[in-house]
């Protein structure tokens, strides 16, 4: 299949469902929420390594938070609802609690919720205190810059992890040209996080290694390096960079959208080839086909 | 329509409404509603002999008519919108678990005692014991909330153990007097020695109060819960500025003589 003069391959993405929940960061200036929400949403990048994944999903208007300060929303998803619990806890705690000026809320409407601030209420050592106001309770913890507030309950949902796009290109310079004009038009899409630095990663893994105990290893079908070294490669002849954007997000659609506009604009980037990782469909309910994902897709 | 009870003329001694709330009328047909027991005096009446009853059962009940010595109205309802057109009288919403009721005038005093959720909204001024504990019990209001357009009495949210009762008008003496938690916010002039005995919650005042000697300074800062609190306010027609939401509250811990976990947060201009 062809989008504009790049190859997009007819294979899909398979994405698996992981628990997301949204956490709102406000402060005195757009400078710390921001400052709050990169340490909260850092060493994020993979399950695999790091517990969980986040990242920052858009700053947030003054009309928008509830405190009507500067905010910021990110996004966190772990394995299962009990893990996203106290990556929460851990992370609010770390990077969160101890920022100048913030403040941190909930910013997910979901049947299911978790104890966050009920948990980290604890810091405040007997002297914290409570309000409830609109049915929602917030901690009020005594900090020695001032107090420290954060909602009690975050609501969890299941949502949608692993989905992807490959770009490749000539060398690293065109292949990243590329990844950083797809990041950009994924960021624009609601709900969806790109977890690695820069929205981009490197390093797509497969599953498993040569070496026991090592779960995820180099996915050399994709090292440009190796192609005349494995048994079997997927990088054509002209190419000499591949980079992957993972999308994680809290619905099929939000992935699949934003998947579809990465495409796009990789494609308008000069990006020779597109493709998407899988793992021949046995691992994630979600297969999210690349053909049909944009409407100027056109078969060789 | 919404169902209407229109009073025909003011009772010559105070009429008990128990029961006369818009969830309590709303399977209700008119009969049934003029057939609804109310107390005149120490005398059993009917709500049709003093009431004319028109409109549809739903859950909005609206009441008219010179209504300042009908008592407990609303008192106990839980769901659906009550409006009151004009000025109500005592135990106005007392015990009220959910719903909305608006009273277009003034309330009488002992309004929303041991309320313990949903919203009451007075356009015009409050009596004393607003919010307050029933007679004979401790706690007062245990959830909801107040919004008073108007003035308030003394002893505001006597008892308070949750909810936030907020008054753009004057507030008189010992508001929020042995309040257990909860919230008091003040647009207008306080009155005298607010959380007097009071072991935790908040009050707000926008201007200079004389505290009890058993108050003791903390420090200014700018609250986070607070603008939460004054935006939700501003949100239902309160006048709140700029100013007040985000600015520097002078924090005074007490009562000593109890717990010192209350709070007197105290606008600084």
């Amino acid at each position: 299949m062809r989008l504009q003069d790049t190859e997009v391959v007819d294979t899909f993405a398979e994405a698996f469902p992981m628990w997301g929940a949204r956490i709102v960061t406000t402060a005195e200036s757009p400078a710390w929420a921001q400052k709050a929400a990169r340490s909260l949403t850092g060493f994020a990048t993979s399950v695999i390594g790091c517990k969980c994944e986040a990242g920052i999903e858009r700053d947030l208007d003054l009309s928008e938070t509830p405190d009507g300060r500067p905010g910021v929303s990110a996004l966190l998803f772990a394995n299962d609802r009990e893990g996203l619990a106290k990556r929460l806890v851990e992370r609010i705690g770390q990077s969160v609690l101890t920022c100048p000026t913030t403040a941190c809320f909930n910013g997910l409407d979901a049947p299911e919720t978790v104890d966050v601030g009920g948990q980290l209420r604890f810091f405040g050592d007997g002297y914290q205190a409570s309000k409830v106001l609109d049915g929602r309770r917030y901690w009020r913890v005594p900090v020695m810059e001032g107090e420290f507030l954060v909602e009690e309950r975050f609501a969890v949902a299941e949502g949608v992890a692993g989905g992807n796009i490959i770009i490749l290109g000539r060398d690293v310079a065109g292949a990243l040209r590329a990844a950083e004009a797809a990041a950009a038009a994924m960021r624009a899409v609601r709900d969806v996080i790109l977890p690695f630095p820069g929205g981009i990663a490197r390093s797509g893994s497969k599953v498993g290694s040569r070496y026991s105990g090592l779960i995820a290893s180099t996915n050399e079908s994709l090292c440009p390096t190796l192609r005349a070294q494995v048994p079997h490669t997927d990088v054509p002849e002209d190419v000499g960079s591949v980079l992957e954007i993972v999308i994680d997000g809290l619905t099929l659609e939000a992935v699949r959208e934003a998947m579809a506009r990465g495409l796009e604009a990789a494609a308008g980037a000069g990006a020779t080839h597109v493709t998407a990782g899988n793992y021949g469909g046995n691992l994630g309910p979600h297969h999210i086909e690349l053909r049909g994902l944009v409407p100027d897709l056109r078969d060789d | 329509v919404a169902l209407t009870l229109t009073l025909r003329e003011p009772p010559t001694v105070p009429l008990e409404t128990e029961g006369l709330s818009p969830d309590g009328l709303a399977a209700r047909s008119r009969g049934e509603v003029e057939a609804l027991t109310v107390w005149h005096g120490n005398g059993r009446a009917q709500v049709g002999d003093f009431f004319a009853v028109s409109g549809d059962g739903g859950d909005e009940l609206r009441v008219e008519g010179d209504l300042r010595r009908v008592k407990f109205l609303g008192a106990g309802m839980s769901a659906g919108r009550l409006v009151v057109a004009g000025d109500a009288g005592m135990h106005t919403g007392a015990d009220m678990s959910g719903g909305e009721l608006v009273v277009e005038g003034d309330v009488g005093d002992f309004a929303a005692t041991g309320m313990r959720g949903g919203r009451l909204v007075v356009r015009g001024s409050a009596g004393h014991e607003l919010g307050g504990a029933q007679p004979g019990e401790h706690a007062g209001m245990r959830g909801g909330e107040i919004v008073v357009h108007g003035d308030a009495g003394d002893r505001l949210g006597a008892g308070l153990r949750r909810g936030l009762i907020a008054v753009a008008g004057r507030v008189g003496e010992a508001a929020g007097l042995r309040m257990l938690a909860g919230t008091i916010v003040s647009l207008g002039a306080l009155g005298p020695h607010p959380g007097a005995a009071m072991r935790r919650g908040t009050i707000v005042a926008m201007s200079q109060v004389t505290l009890l000697p058993t108050f003791s300074y903390a420090c200014s800062y700018q609250p986070p819960f607070l603008r939460l609190y004054l935006r939700h306010l501003r949100a239902l027609g309160l006048p709140l500025t700029d100013e007040q939401i985000a600015g520097r509250y002078a924090r005074w811990s007490g009562d000593a003589l109890e717990l010192r976990r209350g709070e007197v947060l105290i606008l600084e201009s």
